[in-house]
């Protein structure tokens, strides 16, 4: 038994805009599997909350837009991403991000929507969406408007979302996936039901001849307060021969990061991943995308 | 205040009062008595309580009683055939001595009901990952994989053929 | 033979179609829910508490706080009672205590309509605490000037334990000049041990009732015997007026060898008028307010001469206790005399024992009792030793383990049967050891692989240390099948199902038609002191055996008023016969129908024995893992092992396999990833879920493979002896030994976890 004051069931995204306008201190509630955790633990308790987990058909599914960009609905649990087509065939890192989420019973109830609207630096698909450059696509009463995911996070739990507005589409643009090999790690005690130390995102082009990187995306999770970027480790890659790129990114990310030391990591146990994993992340990236390394 | 949960629970229309705050596992255990849904860390983290929603295993502590409006919910109750003969899944949890002190045991046995019924086959390494979301200290898991392992495998050789689940 | 058949459990048909009932699943009527207020501070004092928001709330029946409860402080471990004073248990606890000494300390209760309405007054209650700064350490807890946590131990000393073998014959005065002596390699260790949890499944769980002016608490335990005797001492009743009932229980581990929240439970209902209140505690609480492992740090030096012999060892350990004795002393005394024991010192032996109390959530009883922490030091220090000395590590344990006939000196316990050596050359052999050592010897790069390896012994039961006691009751049905009651508990590890093969062995009937009570309530439950110390197969088994034997007698001699003609008679499956011919000559179920309603004698065949066994033996073992280490990021994976076992003669083979993969895990678990981790400033504990313990998933474990060496123990009553707790004892030393092998880095501190390791590896220049 939750210690909730009420729960609203919205019928449809309208009616949840509606009801959260109506009481702008209620929570949504989608896949529940972070939300009840948090009334559990007494961080939410005594909550209102407003439902939108029967609202599949309106916020489930993965699509691909007739200009190429891939729409996934926020309802979408990490299981559906997973062993969506669409995503196993043009963005193949993000399945196996979301694949690597709790166990598969979270799996099968936990949304990519909301691993991305609790916050959470850890969350398993957050590195890769950074990487992808993803745009959230957000309705409240006066209409929708889209936030791009380098302006989403502001500050740990916290994300550009107001009370009364929902996530309804997460974009991939087709520039930011098409022709780009990935590669997602999650570094993590157990090999399931954890969250990760350290998650490591890597995208890249290659050059036509398989040699050259042409373009590299790398995105981390708790290597700061939010999901990050490591700008001058991409920077400082892009255009090196593949070999050279690997070894040189882990140092190049170390500019890029602030972990910290919590009582689940040191700060130098985190750089140590950040270093080995990037060149890890991207010399198997670079694999996967053709390269004979 | 109370609703009104209608669903289909272990092949049977279930109408029952539920209290609006409360998780499946609790209506399953509390209003329909069905105790082999157990609850060993009420967040989701070791699997006791995982009953089949539609068809999905999902840890029914983390899971609000009002989201199984209309659906079909499945637990180990329900596994035994109408001659009372143990669903193959059990058969193999008894015969692989995969049960020790019995209580990840239900839920084990519903994750094993949906890996079955999937209809495919898989590698040692990918049921290790199918069963992951289950806690188990008495059996290292060993003997648990051993039994679904044969349990697919007995079902892959009778493809065609309906189980009891 | 139905000792040796390798029979299905007894009761997995219950269990995989969820008709097994738990504690929580047995509906009662209406309960009342109770939940405890736990302290936010782990030192000082409770100095006020305002219950009256609280007691105001609608729903709220009944709030209770550490100013109401009796003044009785009350003892918790799963000990027999002794009738000397100098070995009862240490009583330091009350039901609520106003002296905080851990973090989470029980200082309040609320009794409510509902779960939810004791959650939220327990939130509207106000302490004001006098607060003093954690202890967390022994070192600490010991310094002068610390706060003492109990007044009784002004030093924080709950123990002190100085033992040195006799050395008649020696030229040496202590074990401290051979330790010192030019002639002889000396060897100095420190090892360190994590505190860990059980985590059975299964929460701590009761509920308790009046009836009949008496009280019935229903809880999952593995004591239920001891769990009455405890609830009677702590509210200062008659035993007699207690009624516990025990259903199965999901895992116990030794935490549930605790008497952890039965008196209070029981206390609230006679607060209540008597009704129903549930006590239902959660995972969280379970991590911060329930038992653990003990951290045990080890000094050790040892003494080899140059042939290999170890001439003296010296063992110095240092147990954190927390804030309650629970097993108390117990447990490190245990660990210094399993070091000991293992190996022969040719000279002598010191041992010294250290049990401190600090403000760390309070360890107990624990798969191994202190075994797993000593042979984690023993087993590092060996290998140590060979590495350092250039000799085998095989040779070098086997030609000092315990020998045939060893007697202890302290406690006489005796070496009356090993296997030790045939279970080594059969782990050897499994593990390819001579082929991979060779072949991983030098290597190079960032991913390396090793083998490596651990022995040890354990002792079965408690004797001498304390009473071993048990009782076992038979009744005979009417169609020829037998009931079986015992005191001893089915806690998962398959207890049930071995005590129907050891009746049925005893009686001359197949398994099947016993039929056991699994549940014990101990207003019928012949006494036993439960499931702890892997005493019940070796124990209990004396019982069943003594009472099917007479089972047995009583039925062959009913047999005879009914075939006063006939030859000498045997009782065989399910028929009386011809003990020379084997001719059946009268099924069971006749001669019981008539032994039942016989108009000329009538006799209901029982048979009852107690078993008071004055004896204990040794078990053996080894595993052998090999692992590979990916250096840069500090991770293990242990690609194969295996546990070599010699318990005796095995009950049940598929099952004793069962229960060594389930020591095998914990383990893994307690070498690699398992640990408490308390903050240091609050003495809170920060990962008491089971998200951020990382008890390992089947996707974290390598196959399992247990083998064993069947000896039959003179002493064990069908040639049996311990099995439950030793496989979870080799395995960290031998996946440690593996990673050594594998980086030629020692890590002497559990667990090996990722960051320990880089750091280890980053200090061995390897990174």
């Amino acid at each position: 038994m939750y210690d909730i004051a009420s729960i609203y069931q919205a019928v449809s995204v309208a009616d949840a805009i509606r009801a959260l306008e109506a009481d702008p201190s209620a929570l949504v509630i989608a896949g529940g599997t972070d939300v009840l955790i948090k009334i559990r633990e007494g961080k939410l308790a005594g909550c209102r909350l407003v439902s939108i987990h029967e609202l599949g058909e309106e916020l489930s599914g993965v699509t691909q837009a007739p200009n190429g960009d891939i729409e996934i609905g926020p309802l979408t649990t990490f299981r559906g991403v997973t062993f969506s087509k669409i995503i196993r065939g043009n963005i193949p890192v993000l399945g196996e991000a979301t694949d690597q989420a709790g166990g598969p019973q979270l799996r099968a109830a936990g949304t990519i929507g909301g691993n991305v609207c609790n916050g959470i630096t850890s969350a398993d698909s957050a590195s890769t969406l950074m990487a992808l450059d993803a745009v959230l696509r957000v309705r409240g009463p006066r209409g929708e408007r889209e936030v791009p995911i380098s302006q989403w996070y502001k500050g740990v739990g916290k994300v550009d979302l107001a009370p009364y507005e929902l996530l309804v589409k997460i974009v991939i643009p087709r520039d930011n996936y098409e022709g780009y090999a990935g590669h997602y790690i999650k570094y993590a005690q157990r090999s399931a039901m954890d969250i990760a130390t350290l998650g490591v995102s890597c995208l890249v082009k290659l050059s036509g001849d398989k040699k050259v990187v042409e373009d590299a995306a790398l995105a981390f999770g708790v290597a700061g307060p939010v999901p990050m970027r490591a700008t001058s480790a991409e920077a400082a890659v892009r255009g090196l021969p593949v070999e050279q790129a690997v070894t040189a990114i882990g140092k190049a990310a170390l500019e890029d990061v602030n972990p910290r030391t919590s009582w689940r990591a040191s700060k130098e146990f985190r750089i140590q991943l950040v270093e080995e994993l990037s060149g890890r992340a991207l010399a198997e990236a670079a694999r996967r995308g053709g390269a004979a390394i | 205040m109370m609703e009104i949960l209608s669903c289909t629970v272990n092949g049977k229309p279930v109408e029952v009062g539920v209290d609006p705050r409360e998780s499946l596992a609790d209506t399953l255990r509390e209003r329909l008595g069905l105790t082999s849904v157990k609850k060993g860390c009420e967040v989701g983290e070791c699997g006791a309580c995982t009953v089949l929603v539609d068809g999905t295993a999902i840890d029914s502590c983390i899971y609000l009683a009002v989201w199984a409006q209309g659906k079909t919910i499945l637990t180990v109750e329900g596994l035994q055939n109408e001659n009372g003969e143990l669903n193959p899944i059990q058969r193999a949890f008894v015969e692989e001595a995969a049960v020790q002190c019995g209580f990840c045991t239900p839920g084990i046995i519903m994750s094993a009901v949906e890996i079955v019924g999937s209809g495919q086959q898989y590698t040692r390494e990918e049921l290790r990952k199918l069963i992951s979301g289950h806690l188990c200290r008495c059996t290292g898991y060993q003997n648990i994989l051993n039994a679904v392992e044969r349990a697919v495998n007995e079902a892959h050789k009778f493809v065609g053929k309906s189980t009891d689940a | 033979m139905e000792v040796g058949r390798e029979l299905f459990r007894v009761d997995a048909v219950d269990k995989v179609t969820g008709r097994a009932k738990y504690t929580d699943d047995i509906r009662d009527g209406p309960m009342l829910s109770a939940k405890i207020l736990h302290s936010t501070i782990a030192n000082g004092w409770v100095k006020r508490i305002d219950t009256s928001a609280a007691q105001a709330m609608p729903g709220v029946v009944k709030v209770l706080t550490c100013f109401d409860v009796p003044d009785i402080q009350y003892p918790t471990p799963g000990h027999p009672w002794s009738v000397e004073k100098a070995h009862q248990d240490v009583c330091d606890r009350k039901l609520l205590n106003r002296r905080v000494r851990i973090y989470g300390d029980d200082i309040a209760a609320v009794v409510a309509e509902d779960p939810i309405t004791a959650q939220r007054a327990l939130e509207r209650i106000r302490v004001e605490y006098e607060e003093y700064p954690p202890v967390l350490t022994p070192e600490a807890a010991m310094a002068p000037g610390t706060e003492p946590i109990h007044t009784e131990h002004p030093d924080n000393i709950l123990a002190h334990m100085d033992l040195r073998t006799p050395m008649p014959e020696s030229d040496f005065q202590s074990v401290e000049d051979v330790l010192a002596c030019p002639a002889y390699h000396r060897f100095q260790g420190r090892y360190a041990t994590q505190q860990v949890q059980h985590c059975h499944l299964e929460n701590p769980i009761s509920y308790a009732y009046m009836e009949g002016g008496r009280i019935t608490v229903v809880t999952s335990t593995q004591i239920p015997h001891i769990v009455r005797r405890v609830i009677g001492q702590a509210l200062g009743i008659g035993w007699g007026q207690i009624r516990v009932i025990k259903p199965y229980i999901g895992g116990g581990f030794g935490n549930k060898q605790e008497v952890l929240y039965e008196p209070l439970n029981a206390w609230l209902t006679t607060q209540v008028g008597g009704r129903c209140v549930k006590l239902d505690i959660s995972r969280e609480e379970t991590f911060q307010n329930t038992r653990s492992r003990h951290p045990i740090a080890f000094d050790v030096e040892a003494a080899v001469d140059g042939d290999g012999f170890l001439m003296a060892r010296s063992c110095r350990a240092v147990s954190n206790q927390g804030g309650y004795a629970s097993h108390g002393n117990a447990i490190v005394a245990n660990a210094i005399t399993g070091f000991r024991q293992l190996y022969l010192d040719r000279i002598g032996h010191h041992s010294e024992a250290f049990t401190v109390y600090t403000n760390i959530p309070s360890p107990g009883a624990m798969r191994g009792y202190g075994i797993p922490q000593a042979n984690f030091a023993l087993e590092c220090m060996m290998e140590d030793i060979a590495r350092e000395m250039g000799l085998d590590p095989i040779e070098f344990r086997l030609q000092n383990a315990m020998p045939l006939g060893y007697v202890d000196p302290f406690n006489g316990i005796t070496c009356q049967s090993t296997g030790l050596a045939e279970c080594v050359a059969k782990g050897r052999e499994f593990i390819r050891w001579d082929e991979l050592r060779a072949r991983y010897q030098d290597q190079t790069g960032p991913v390396r692989r090793g083998v490596g390896m651990a022995v040890f012994s354990y002792k079965t039961g408690v004797y001498p240390i304390s009473l071993e006691t048990a009782s076992a009751r038979l009744i005979l049905n009417q169609d020829g099948t037998v009931q079986l009651q015992l005191g001893a508990t089915e806690i998962g590890q398959g207890g049930d199902t071995v005590f129907s093969q050891m009746a049925a062995q005893a009686v001359g009937i197949p398994t099947e038609d016993v039929h056991i009570v699994s549940t014990q309530d101990t207003d019928v439950a012949p006494f036993d002191t439960g499931a702890y110390a892997s005493r019940q197969t070796y124990v209990t088994g004396h019982a069943i055996k003594q009472a099917g034997e007479q089972l047995r007698g009583r039925i062959l001699s009913y047999a005879r008023e009914m075939l006063p003609e006939a030859g000498a008679l045997d009782l065989r499956g399910r028929d009386i016969v011809d003990a020379d011919t084997g001719e059946a000559l009268l099924p069971l179920s006749q001669l019981a129908m008539t032994a039942f309603y016989s108009l000329e004698h009538s006799v209901h065949i029982t048979a009852e024995a107690t078993s008071h066994v004055k004896n204990n033996t040794f078990s053996f073992g080894c595993c052998f893992a090999e692992v590979e280490v990916d250096i840069p990021v500090g991770k293990v994976k242990v690609l194969r092992i295996v546990n070599v076992h010699d318990s005796g003669r095995l009950i049940n083979p598929k099952l004793a396999e069962a229960q060594v993969h389930g020591g095998m895990s914990m383990g893994i678990g307690y070498a690699l990833s398992e640990e408490m981790k308390l903050d240091p400033k609050t003495g809170r504990l920060l990962n008491g879920n089971l998200l951020d313990y990382k008890l390992p998933t089947a996707m974290d474990h390598p196959e399992l493979t247990a083998l064993f060496v069947e000896t039959d123990d003179p002493s064990g009553p069908f040639g049996n002896k311990a099995l439950g707790e030793p496989p979870a004892i080799p395995v960290a030393p031998a996946i440690r030994n593996a990673v050594l092998h594998a980086t030629g880095v020692a890590v002497n501190e559990l667990p090996m976890n990722p960051q320990r390791l880089v750091e280890a590896f980053q200090k061995g220049g390897l990174i």
